[in-house]
């Protein structure tokens, strides 16, 4: 089992990031439209389980990515921090759409102007909604930036 | 008892903990753990003047000690978005519900107001975002209503055929995520499957999968791409195969029959009373559908029967949303072969913009072009009320206009907020595992409950 044939060396850091992006379970966050294109993106045609992440966790705490998918009312802001605080580190977050990027059409008094006032975001993904391709960009571009930047979060 | 202070002490918390601690939040009552009274509750309902005798059954001699209150929600993947329950239980039964709601609230009845009235349809398409359509041509035929214009029949065909369209893909999504609440998870693969099937048609037609802003006052916005019939013709044969492998999978499944059948009861006097429509009220056996009783859009002109169920429970509401399709889909297939030739928008200087190409043509075009875009077309005083049938009921538009190009007071009857109400009746003395059996045959959209 164990013959020098099968053994491939690396480094641990390289490793942990792998390992990383190789099993990221998001959370479900699904707030207005761009739920529905969160779901749409994790079910047949676009199939998020090729990037082994298809498992929505109800559970924040068994989760590692918030995709922050619509518009964050100031009643819904204490909700997302506290599901964000609930989280196992490490953890990203990315804000899905124009509405939780920036507040979008809806510069009003109802809603926070983008979801950065609240959690420190990773990607934006741009689209109102963002088609689940657009999703999926954000989702490899997060990965690239996991295999690149800094191990220490 | 609920100590107020904790509760701001708890706020102050997370304010301070975010990176901006400047918004006001202590304003909300987030946290709060209190139902209404007893009394309070029995008082609102002598207030609604409702004589419905519901199954709600208050046994006096549990003591408070048995009684725990359980919040489902915000998030929680079954409340269909950011709709929070606070939950009364006795052990597993559930004596009392307290809807709460607000956590999608984004001022866009307010910001109708500060959007011309071309820009409208860009505002009401987010709020009901399973059914944008529907949302479009309501705002669209109560501003019509107010100028006073008719479309052309080419408009409203393609007006009603991209609507009926938009009320399967509205229904596909409903049985997937009924299903997938449930535990029959192939439907949610399933019914989303399907509804990409449209979805790449409406793509296709207006730009978008979602939010669309296509049907604008005086018309649509383009018309309908070359060989369209194509992709509708491959809709039509496709959906009706799909609906009978569900039926084969869930219509005679032991299990779907069982958590399903005389499982949260609504009966019509309930709905009657409390202004449910749509499936909700047709499963009850009232056949009520706008359709029929207040024609829209020159749908009278299309043959289509209204399905009618009178079992009440959770299996009839889901059954209904199956045998709608299959009405929706011989609409379309009528509009398909009889959809007049001709202009798609009105041909009225004053609300249809010019097209780009006489823009380089003709001064007068440029100026209206220019007028339209700056300042919006003005609409002359008045209100009025449209109503159509959207996916879950009566979805009614109200427009106030003070003369000016922007409406004075929007406001949209949205039928999810009504449905909810009958949350609380349909969920009482039922076990826990019912309830989000309950919650999915309403079928609400939080965009549209909060808007």
């Amino acid at each position: 089992m164990f013959s020098p044939d099968n053994i491939f060396t690396t480094t641990i850091d390289k490793a942990v990031r792998w390992s990383r992006t190789q099993s990221m379970w998001p959370v479900t966050f699904g707030l207005a439209c761009c739920a529905i294109e969160m779901m749409a993106a994790g079910s047949a045609k676009y199939d998020l389980a090729r990037y082994g992440m298809e498992v929505f966790r109800a559970s924040p705490r068994q989760a590692d990515l918030m995709i922050v998918a619509g518009r964050v009312s100031q009643k819904m802001a204490p909700v997302l921090r506290q599901v964000y605080d609930q989280m196992a580190e490490p953890k990203w977050v990315i804000a899905m759409g124009a509405c939780s990027s920036t507040g979008g059409m809806f510069n009003n008094y109802a809603l926070v102007q983008g979801v950065d006032h609240i959690v420190p975001v990773d990607i934006y993904v741009p689209g109102c909604p963002p088609g689940p391709q657009s999703l999926m960009h954000g989702i490899l571009t997060l990965h690239d930036k996991i295999m690149e930047g800094e191990i220490n979060r | 008892m609920v100590d107020e202070k904790n509760i701001k002490e708890d706020l102050d918390f997370w304010a301070t903990n975010s990176e901006e601690s400047g918004w006001n939040i202590s304003s909300t009552d987030e946290g709060s753990q209190k139902m209404l009274e007893e009394e309070d509750e029995k008082q609102i309902k002598i207030q609604t003047g409702s004589d419905v005798v519901d199954d709600y059954v208050y046994n006096e001699e549990t003591t408070e000690d048995e009684r725990m209150i359980v919040n489902m929600g915000p998030q929680h993947p079954s409340t269909h978005g950011v709709l929070r329950l606070q939950v009364e239980l006795e052990g597993e039964v559930v004596r009392r519900v307290k809807p709460v709601i607000g956590y999608l609230h984004t001022g866009m009845e307010k910001t109708g107001e500060e959007l011309a009235y071309f820009q409208g349809p860009t505002n009401t398409t987010r709020m009901d975002y399973l059914s944008p359509l529907f949302n479009e041509l309501v705002f669209s035929l109560t501003t019509e209503k107010l100028l006073n214009i008719e479309v052309p029949e080419r408009a409203k065909a393609i007006r009603i055929l991209m609507t009926e369209l938009n009320r399967v893909s509205s229904h596909l999504v409903a049985l997937a995520t009924g299903g997938m609440d449930i535990g029959a998870l192939s439907m949610m693969i399933f019914g989303f499957r399907e509804r990409e099937l449209i979805l790449n048609f409406f793509e296709k037609t207006t730009g978008l999968r979602m939010n669309h802003n296509y049907i604008r006052p005086g018309g649509v916005a383009a018309d309908l791409p070359d060989n369209w019939q194509k992709d509708v013709k491959e809709i039509l044969k496709v959906i009706p195969e799909k609906l009978n492998d569900y039926d084969e999978m869930l219509l005679d499944n032991p299990i779907w029959q069982g958590r399903l059948k005389n499982v949260g009861i609504l009966t019509t006097e309930e709905c009657l009373a409390y202004g449910i429509t749509g499936p909700s009220l047709r499963a009850s056996g009232f056949s009520w559908d706008l359709r029929k009783t207040q024609p829209y859009s020159g749908i009278e002109n299309y043959e289509f029967d209204v399905p009618l169920l009178t079992d009440s429970d959770v299996f009839s509401r889901w059954r209904i949303k199956v045998l709608e399709i299959i009405e929706s889909l011989k609409i379309v297939e009528q509009v398909m072969n009889t959809i007049p030739k001709g202009p798609y928008r009105i041909q009225d200087k004053k609300v249809t913009p010019p097209p780009r190409k006489r823009l380089d043509e003709s001064m007068e075009a440029l100026i209206h072009h220019f007028k339209i875009y700056t300042e919006g077309f003005k609409v002359p005083p008045g209100e009025a009320y449209v109503a159509v049938e959207s996916p879950r009921g009566e979805l009614g538009c109200y427009i106030v206009s003070d003369g000016s190009s922007k409406p004075y007071r929007m406001h949209i009857r949205g039928p999810s907020f009504c449905n909810l109400q009958a949350l609380p009746v349909i969920m009482a003395d039922s076990p826990i595992a019912d309830a989000v059996a309950a919650i999915a045959s309403l079928d609400p959209v939080i965009g549209d409950v909060d808007r």
